[in-house]
């Protein structure tokens, strides 16, 4: 990375607060015992080969991205199997900038000829971009480097035998089973190795290898009128299979179960304005949708208006240092190097190194999210000349694009819990886990619903309620935010499945939080009958 | 203030003057696989397993697109990838495996991947035997012009668009345009050692442009979508997004509640397809679906939403052109899931089927899905209506409830007040609070069906009591 002093600074005082106020995960992996492997050969050979096509045919900048994903997913229903599988994916992507403009092939064919004619096809596409051009793309500068790096593991999910992992799910389910009215369960586990080679005509070249776990588990209990689901949050992680043994599903099946059965005669809340505790289970997702998507650059400019928005942090000029997001309480990081998070890389697709950096801070807005590509448009506002690093695609045959990185609502001075928050409540709804999510496309109006929902009367719980879903806007939901949880009531959520872009791709991304109480929102009933 | 109705087709001289895709002489990755090819590759395979059964699917697939905002392409792609997977039986024990690495080495690691797994796998008392030779309806949905799209002629199309919008926006001033592209080529293939074989290519092409007013007050948008490029009109979905866009600029707000809503074809094809989903027999059968009957069994033969209503899936109408058959080689026929309001079929899997006594489906909207019943374009729908909401398209729908297939979402790209019959005024957009299947026990009117995209053929309708919930800032 090539920085001015003042970007030094900046960087340096950001990161230096946020890391007094980073907490750790309450999950501590152990060393890691996995090595991170090397690039193949075969493929810096065709790497070479292909950037060497697009050179000489014209492009200015080229990088590729040989990936090879596999993934393995287990389903089980009841005391059944629903489904085995694994997968490969292998192949090559090659970027290129021709006057200016980006092109983008990516094929299977992973031969020397295979591999040319990607980049030549990338070339032309480059070239045809340009009947229809107004702004060059202008880079951020960015030291090339080499390297290799690996999510620290103790045990890779993968060379975990098939029958552990269905014993693990089924011994679940019976757990569940076991609890009067509850009928139907179903678990999971989604695994990925990811291992990604990234060569640039800079002189980067970096092998990453990223593994990641997804476990599930629903249960639904039944009366004769009525139906009621459960959905345990199981945290997706960039662990190894260490993490989903300490998540110790056989003996917490009985617990979930219960509370689907619980749910059937729980009370349907009565509409209106409440203070809303929400559990990090549940915040973590409200933070994705009004912050995290809030806060991507290519959002406040315009590049994603046909599709997932645009943004109400815009124009960057009328935002920057001057946005009210929140109370003073309220900071949060963006941050792509934290401890068992989806997110958490050396380098993005870019070759830039791994960030952390505070996006709202006391309260007010600081920055946003940003690519090599992005930089110019708001350096002049922020001071920032480095990329954030926040460029990703989701397989090798997908163009990188500004992806976010795990954002987190940092915890609070005093180190008080979600009990602490509840007995200082005299009129409140709790929630827990997610439900139904829906944000507007300026990321204004959201309404969220959740799992498990609870009654506060004077600083107690006094009942279960059902049926219930919160509606606010951004703006005036951070404002109403008043207490928040400390260091030790911090957790952290996360989703393989954030999507943007066209072709629509997937993103992995984590959210840490501590509990937090919202003034004065509104709850709806959300049973209907005509 | 007048209704941007619909684009028509350009002149079909848009066409591409090379055909690469349907030639060996592809540009990027292999050419699309024949069903020769694909017989033979999947034969290859079938002989690597010494299962007990085996089923090979083959989804090769060649994609190219063009993205563009601001007055400029941000990216463009082009993609080719064939994907195998392969489902290995032992008794009753199943797996599968999949790999895009398709050398000989490679696919007997696949083979004996599935394999393992299988045998590893518990027991699967549901498992039904693979299928034997079937027989398919010949459908062609696959257009030349779709499937040979190259960036050139992409990046024409991509220019019109945008001229036709910044003419079109210039009572608004210096209007933003972005957009999307996408023109996909798909061969898919089935084989089983039980002998059977199927094989089917598609395309599809679809385009979209959003315009923003530079007041930041209006935003439009417009699609086409077809299996044929042809078909799709890239200077009239520009001008029909800045049209919107300049239309809906200072949006004034009401307050939310119950109104009536006139949804056009592309906001129904938002919601529709959400019923669909819930169409699953197994899950009516266990009680937990909207359509269980209470105290057990499901509502089939009820009439389940206004009388006038058919909604059917059907591979071989010309205006779905769907795939004949489903992953496991199943023919996929013409299914009418609702007739005139009653509910006729659900969507029975193989094994579900069997053990309620019904004939197999597929899923329910593997042969496309068609909402038919009326014949009055949109802008009748608009004459015919004293005081009401126009909807341009839904965004961020989820589901609320499976008891009553209740969603939320938001309006998004131009909402419209109705009076006496004509659009008055721009509002405000809303969150909204609504069931697919409850709405259609409200219909006031239901529009002429139109191909809104590739398999989807959806009316405008308009709706009584449609519950908005909440006034949303965005514009």
């Amino acid at each position: 990375m090539i920085s001015s002093r003042r970007d030094f600074i900046k960087t340096t005082a950001a990161t230096a607060a946020a890391l007094a106020a980073g907490p750790g995960l309450r999950f501590e992996p152990a060393a890691q015992a996995v090595t991170a492997p090397g690039a193949d050969p075969l493929v810096l050979e065709l790497a070479a080969e292909a950037l060497d096509a697009a050179r000489s045919t014209g492009a200015s900048y080229a990088d590729v991205r040989v990936g090879r994903y596999r993934r393995q997913s287990v389903g089980t229903r009841e005391r059944q199997i629903t489904g085995v599988s694994d997968s490969e994916s292998y192949g090559i992507g090659v970027r290129t900038l021709v006057n200016g403009c980006w092109g983008f092939a990516a094929t299977s064919v992973m031969s020397r000829p295979g591999v040319r004619q990607a980049a030549l096809e990338a070339v032309s596409l480059s070239k045809a971009a340009r009947a229809v051009q107004k702004r060059r793309v202008e880079l951020a500068p960015v030291m090339p480097v080499a390297g290799t790096w690996m999510t620290p593991v103790r045990r890779d999910p993968l060379d975990v035998p098939i029958d552990d992992m269905v014993a693990l799910l089924l011994a679940a389910n019976e757990a569940a089973l076991k609890v009067k009215n509850v009928r139907f369960v179903s678990s999971g586990l989604a695994l990925l190795r990811e291992v990604k080679t990234l060569v640039t005509s800079e002189g980067t070249s970096v092998t990453q290898t990223m593994i990641r776990v997804g476990p599930s588990f629903s249960c639904t209990a039944t009366s004769g009128s009525d139906f009621q689901t459960y959905e345990a949050e199981l945290a997706p992680r960039g662990l190894g299979w260490e993490y989903v043994e300490s998540l110790d599903l056989p003996g917490n099946a009985e617990r979930w179960a219960s509370i689907a059965a619980e749910k059937l005669t729980a009370k349907s809340v009565e509409a209106g304005q409440y203070d809303l505790i929400l559990e990090p289970t549940n915040l973590w997702l409200t933070i994705h949708e009004s912050i995290g998507h809030a806060t991507e650059l290519d959002r406040a400019i315009g590049d994603e208006a046909n599709y997932a928005g645009t943004s109400f942090v815009a124009p960057p000029e009328k935002m920057l240092g001057q946005l009210r997001y929140g109370p003073a309480i309220m900071n949060v990081q963006a941050d792509r190097t934290q401890e068992g998070s989806l997110s958490r890389v050396a380098w993005d697709d870019e070759g830039v190194p791994a960030d952390r950096w505070l996006l709202v801070e006391r309260g007010i807005f600081r920055d946003y999210q940003t690519t090599r590509e992005q930089v110019a448009r708001i350096r002049k506002l922020t001071g920032v000349t480095r990329s954030h690093g926040c460029s990703f695609a989701e397989s090798w045959n997908a163009v990188q694009f500004q992806r976010m990185p795990n954002v987190s609502l940092l915890p609070g001075a005093a180190d008080i819990g979600v009990a602490d928050i509840v007995a200082d409540t005299s009129r409140g709804v709790l929630i827990r886990n997610r439900g139904s999510w829906s944000i507007d496309h300026q990321r204004y109006n959201f309404q969220f619903s959740g799992q498990a929902f609870y009654e506060v009367r004077n600083g107690k719980i006094v009942g279960m309620l059902k049926d219930v879903a919160y509606q606010s806007s951004t703006p005036v939901f951070w404002n109403s935010m008043d207490l928040i949880g400390g260091r030790s009531s911090y957790w952290m959520g996360g989703a393989f499945n954030d999507g943007k872009g066209e072709p629509s791709q997937s993103n992995s991304v984590s959210h840490g939080c501590v509990p937090a109480r919202f003034r004065n929102v509104t709850i709806l009933n959300t049973a209907r009958s005509a | 203030m007048r209704h941007p109705s619909t684009p028509a087709p350009e002149n079909p001289r848009t066409q591409a003057p090379e055909n690469p895709r349907t030639r060996d002489a592809s540009s990027i990755g292999a050419p699309l696989l024949s069903r020769d090819d694909a017989r033979a590759l999947t034969a290859r395979v079938l002989a690597f397993s010494a299962a007990d059964q085996t089923r090979v699917t083959v989804q090769s697939r060649w994609s190219g697109n063009t993205r563009f905002a601001d007055g400029s392409i941000t990216t463009s792609g082009g993609t080719a990838d064939t994907t195998l997977t392969v489902w290995v039986t032992f008794g009753r024990r199943r797996a599968s495996s999949s790999t895009n690495v398709l050398d000989d080495a490679s696919l007997k690691r696949t083979v004996d991947l599935a394999s393992r797994l299988a045998r590893l796998a518990p027991e699967d008392p549901e498992l039904m035997p693979e299928l034997g030779p079937q027989t398919y309806t010949t459908v062609d949905a696959f257009v030349a012009a779709t499937a040979d799209l190259d960036a050139e002629t992409r990046a024409a199309a991509v220019e019109r668009a945008v001229r036709a919008a910044t003419e079109a926006g210039k009572p608004a001033g210096a209007i933003f345009t972005a957009g999307f592209l996408e023109a996909n080529a798909v061969a898919v293939a089935v084989a089983t050692s039980n002998g059977l074989f199927a094989y089917h290519r598609s395309t599809e092409a679809d385009f979209s442009v959003t315009s923003r007013t530079p007041d930041g007050t209006g935003s439009g948008w417009a699609h086409g979508g077809s299996r044929d490029w042809d078909a799709v009109n890239a200077a009239g979905i520009g001008r029909m997004a800045a049209q919107k866009a300049v239309a809906s600029r200072n949006p004034q707000a009401i307050a939310p509640g119950l109104y009536t809503a006139v949804l056009e074809p592309q906001a129904v094809t938002d919601l529709i397809p959400l019923l669909a989903g819930a169409l699953n027999a197994r899950n009516a059968d266990e009680g937990r679906s909207a359509f269980s009957k209470p105290g057990g069994g499901t509502r089939i033969g009820e009439r389940v939403v206004d009388e006038r209503v058919t909604l059917y899936s059907d591979p071989a109408d010309p205006a779905l052109r769907g795939q004949p058959f489903d992953a496991e080689g199943l023919p996929v026929g013409r299914v009418v899931w609702i007739e005139k309001g009653i509910l006729r079929n659900l969507a029975y899997s193989r094994f579900w089927a069997q053990k309620q006594g019904k004939q197999p489906t597929g899923p329910p909207q593997a042969g496309g899905l068609a909402l038919t019943g009326g014949t009055k374009s949109t802008e009748q729908l608009i004459a015919d209506c004293a005081r009401g909401v126009l909807v341009t398209h839904f965004f961020y729908i989820r589901a609320l409830d499976q008891r009553t297939v209740l969603q939320t979402g938001l309006t998004r790209d131009g909402a419209f007040l109705i009076e006496e019959g004509r659009v008055t005024r721009a509002l405000k957009n809303f969150r909204w609070n609504e069931s697919p299947l409850l709405m259609l026990n409200r219909l006031e009117d239901i529009g002429r069906p139109e191909q809104t995209a590739a398999g989807r053929l959806m009316p405008a309708l308009r709706v009584r009591d449609f519950n908005f919930t909440s006034l949303s800032d965005a514009v």
